[in-house]
C-alpha cells in the first residue's frame, strides 16, 4: 500500500515530476552581514598542523586580504572553503545556511564560489572572447554546446565583464598574446562569468609591473561591494592600497584583525611576521 | 558571436582569419577539380588532349577517400590533441562492410557458382553463410553498418579509454593495438572474411557494373560530396562553441573540467564522429580499388595518415587534405620509379616536416601570408 502512496504522490496532478524541476542551487543568506563563517578549523597533515583552530569571519561585500609568512596555512585555508581538503575540525559556513564541509569542489563551484589561482591558466590558442564565452554560465552538455547562441543578454554580459577587466579592445586577440598582467585580469574576467558570491583570489599582483598592479588593485576594489573579494598576497604595498581588513594568519591561527595601520601596529604582528625590519 | 566577428582584425590575425573561412573556397576547388575531370573522361575521346583516363579517374578517387579519411584524423588530432594511430581499423571496418554487401552481390557469377556463398567461403568448404553475413545482400543495410560498426567501436573504445582518462602516448600506444588485433583477427580464415585474401573480384554496385567508366566517374562525384559535406560538417562542428571546448580540452583538459565540461564525454562524441567519416571513406575507397583486406589494418598505414596530417598541417581541415593528397601523389609518383625506397622517403618527408615545417604546409603559408600582410 505504502507504494501506491507513493505512485499516488508521484502522479499527482498538481504538480511537476520531481525529477523535472531545473535545480537551482541554493541562495546564500546573509541576513546577518556575514558570508563567509570558519570556526574553530584544523587540518594536520601527518602531524603538522597547518590549520590550527582558526577562527574568521568576512562580511558580505567586503574585500579582505589574507596575509602571513609561508606555511601560515592561507593556501590550506582556500583549499579547504573550496573543497579540495577535508579539514580534522571545524565548521565552515557560506551564509547562514550553507554547510560547505562535505561538499566536493564541483558543488561549492555552483553555490558561487569562484577561486583563481597563481598561475595564469587561460585558454592560449583563443581569443579573449572566445575565453569568456566558454567560461560563461550556462548548460555544458555536448549538444546545447553544438547549438549555443549567444543571447543578447549574454553578449552584454562578455561585453560588461570585458569593460570591468579592461580588455575590450583585446576582445579579438588571442589570449596567449596578452601581456602576463592581462592573462590575470582574463582569468578573473572567466571567474567574473561564472556569476560567483564569494572571489577567492591567490596572489593576484605576483610578477606584475608597478602599473599593472595599479590596474589590478581598481580591479579588485570595483568588484567588492557586488561581491565578497578575499585576496592572498605577500606584496605589502598592494595590501596596503586595497585592504579595508587585513587577517593576519601565524601557524594555522589568526594572529591578528583590522586595518592595515592597526595590524601593522600590533606588536604580535611585528614580532613574528613583518620582522625586525619594521 | 557578431560582436566577435565585428571587431576589426588586423594584418595577421586578418589573414588568418580570410583563410580560415576559406570553405566556399574549398569547395569551389573540390567539385571544379571534380567535374573537370569527369568531363576530361566521359566527354572527349581518347586521343583528345583534354582527355582523363579512367586510371586517373579511379586515382583521384582513392586521393579523396584518403583526403576523408585525414580529416577524420585531423578532426581528433589536430582539435583535440587524440592522437590517433588506429584510424586505419575504422576505415577497413567501412570497407569491410560495403565489401560484404559487394561479394554478395556477385551472386553466382564467382568463380564456383555458388549463388549463397561467396567463392571463399566455397574454398574453405563451408556449407552456409554465417550469421554475420545476413544483410548485407541489402545495400541500405551495408550503408547502416558501414556507419554503425566503426561508430560502435569507436565508442566502446572512447568510453573506455576516455573516462580512465587515458591521455597523450598510452592512448596513441592503444589505438595501435586496437589496429593491430583487427590485423591479427581478420588474417584469420575462420573469421568468415576472407583471411588474407579479403575480399575482392567484386562486380557491380546497385547494379552499375564497377569497370564501366560512368561508374568510376559516379565514384569519383561521390567521394568529392562526401568529403566536401565531411569539411562543411567539420567546419560548423568547430565554429560552433562546441568546436572551442575541443580547442580548450586540447590545450587544458584539468582547466575545462573545472568549468564544469564533462571532457570525457566531448571526446568520446568526437571519436565516434571522426571514426563515422573514416568509415565513409572506406566504404568508398573499396568499390574503386576493388579490394579489401587485413593489409588495410596494418599499424603502419594508420600512422601514414598522421604523417598525413602532420605534412599538410594539423588543426585546419583542409591542411589534411592536402597533406593527404600531396603525399600520396608524391607515393604514385615514387613507388613507380622506385618502390623499395618508398619507405625512407617517407620517414625523410616526416622528419623534415617536423623539424623544418612543425605547422606543416598550410602553416608555412600561413605565416608567409601573415607576413606580407603586417
Amino acid at each position: 500500500m505504502r507504494a501506491l502512496d507513493n505512485l499516488r504522490n508521484f502522479m499527482r496532478p498538481d504538480q511537476v515530476f520531481p525529477f523535472l524541476i531545473e535545480r537551482q542551487p541554493p541562495a546564500v543568506d546573509t541576513s546577518h552581514r556575514m558570508i563567509l563563517y570558519i570556526e574553530d578549523l584544523s587540518v594536520s597533515f601527518d602531524g603538522f598542523k597547518a590549520l590550527n583552530k582558526l577562527n574568521l569571519y568576512v562580511e558580505d561585500g567586503e574585500l579582505r586580504c589574507l596575509i602571513g609568512a609561508n606555511g601560515a596555512g592561507k593556501t590550506t585555508l582556500m583549499d579547504v572553503i573550496t573543497g579540495k581538503t577535508q579539514p580534522d575540525q571545524g565548521e565552515v559556513w557560506f551564509g547562514q545556511t550553507l554547510d560547505l564541509l562535505g561538499r566536493n569542489e564541483a558543488e561549492i563551484a555552483g553555490l558561487g564560489i569562484g577561486r583563481k589561482f597563481q598561475k595564469p591558466s587561460v585558454f592560449e590558442a583563443q581569443t579573449v572572447y572566445a575565453n569568456l564565452e566558454l567560461a560563461m554560465k550556462m548548460h555544458k552538455g555536448i549538444l546545447p554546446t553544438l547549438f549555443a547562441r549567444l543571447g543578447s543578454e549574454q553578449l552584454d554580459r562578455i561585453d560588461e565583464v570585458l569593460t570591468t577587466i579592461g580588455l575590450s579592445e583585446q576582445r579579438a586577440m588571442s589570449a596567449g598574446a596578452l601581456s602576463h598582467g592581462q592573462k590575470q585580469w582574463l582569468e578573473i574576467g572567466m571567474l567574473l562569468m561564472s556569476d560567483p558570491r564569494l572571489l577567492l583570489i591567490d596572489e593576484p599582483v605576483a610578477g606584475m609591473t608597478g602599473q599593472e598592479t595599479e590596474r589590478t588593485a581598481e580591479l579588485l576594489t570595483s568588484l567588492a561591494g557586488e561581491r565578497t573579494v578575499i585576496v592572498v598576497e605577500h606584496d605589502m604595498a598592494f595590501v596596503r592600497s586595497i585592504a579595508r581588513t587585513v587577517s593576519v594568519l601565524h601557524q594555522g591561527s589568526l594572529l591578528a584583525e583590522g586595518t592595515m595601520s592597526e595590524v601593522q601596529n600590533d606588536p604580535a604582528v611585528i614580532e613574528v611576521y613583518l620582522g625586525e625590519g619594521h | 558571436m557578431t560582436t566577435a566577428n565585428a571587431a576589426p582584425l588586423t594584418g595577421q590575425a586578418a589573414a588568418i582569419q580570410g583563410l580560415r573561412e576559406g570553405a566556399p573556397l574549398f569547395l569551389a576547388v573540390l567539385f571544379g577539380a571534380t567535374l573537370l575531370a569527369a568531363l576530361g573522361n566521359l566527354a572527349f575521346p581518347e586521343d583528345s588532349l583534354f582527355h582523363v583516363s579512367t586510371y586517373t579517374i579511379t586515382l583521384l578517387g582513392k586521393y579523396l577517400c584518403y583526403a576523408l579519411l585525414a580529416l577524420a584524423v585531423d578532426v581528433v588530432w589536430g582539435y583535440c590533441g587524440i592522437l590517433s594511430l588506429g584510424h586505419g581499423a575504422f576505415f577497413g571496418l567501412g570497407g569491410y562492410a560495403l565489401g560484404m554487401y559487394l561479394m554478395r552481390q556477385i551472386g553466382d557469377r564467382g568463380v564456383y557458382g555458388n549463388p549463397e556463398l561467396p567463392d571463399f567461403m566455397v574454398f574453405l568448404n563451408w556449407q552456409e553463410l554465417p550469421w554475420y553475413w545476413y544483410g548485407f545482400d541489402q545495400f541500405w543495410f551495408a550503408a547502416l553498418m558501414v556507419l554503425l560498426v566503426p561508430g560502435l567501436l569507436a565508442f566502446a573504445f572512447g568510453y573506455l579509454a576516455f573516462r580512465s582518462r587515458v591521455v597523450g602516448v598510452y592512448l596513441s600506444i592503444m589505438t595501435q593495438a586496437l589496429v593491430y588485433a583487427l590485423m591479427l583477427a581478420f588474417f584469420r580464415n575462420e573469421m568468415g572474411f576472407g583471411g588474407n585474401n579479403g575480399l575482392t573480384d567484386f562486380k557491380d554496385l546497385l547494379g552499375f557494373d564497377l569497370q564501366a567508366d560512368t561508374t568510376r566517374v559516379g565514384l569519383l562525384i561521390a567521394s568529392a560530396l562526401a568529403l566536401g559535406l565531411a569539411y562543411v560538417l567539420s567546419r560548423w562542428i568547430m565554429g560552433s562553441k562546441m568546436g572551442r571546448v575541443i580547442v580548450a580540452i586540447r590545450d587544458d583538459e584539468p582547466r575545462a573540467r573545472f568549468m564544469g565540461f564533462r571532457t570525457e564525454n566531448y571526446k568520446i562524441w568526437l571519436f565516434v564522429y571522426s571514426a563515422l567519416l573514416a568509415g565513409i571513406a572506406g566504404a568508398l575507397y573499396v568499390p574503386q580499388v576493388g579490394i579489401i583486406n587485413p593489409g588495410e589494418f596494418a599499424p603502419l598505414n594508420s600512422i601514414e595518415v598522421v604523417v598525413w596530417v602532420a605534412v599538410g598541417g594539423r588543426g585546419t581541415l583542409y591542411g589534411a587534405v592536402i597533406g593527404a593528397i600531396l603525399v600520396n601523389y608524391a607515393k604514385t609518383r615514387f613507388t613507380a620509379v622506385w618502390p623499395e625506397a618508398w619507405l625512407f622517403a617517407l620517414g625523410g618527408l616526416f622528419v623534415a616536416v617536423t623539424v623544418f615545417l612543425p605547422q606543416g604546409i598550410v602553416g608555412w603559408f600561413r605565416q608567409r601570408v601573415g607576413r606580407a600582410a603586417s
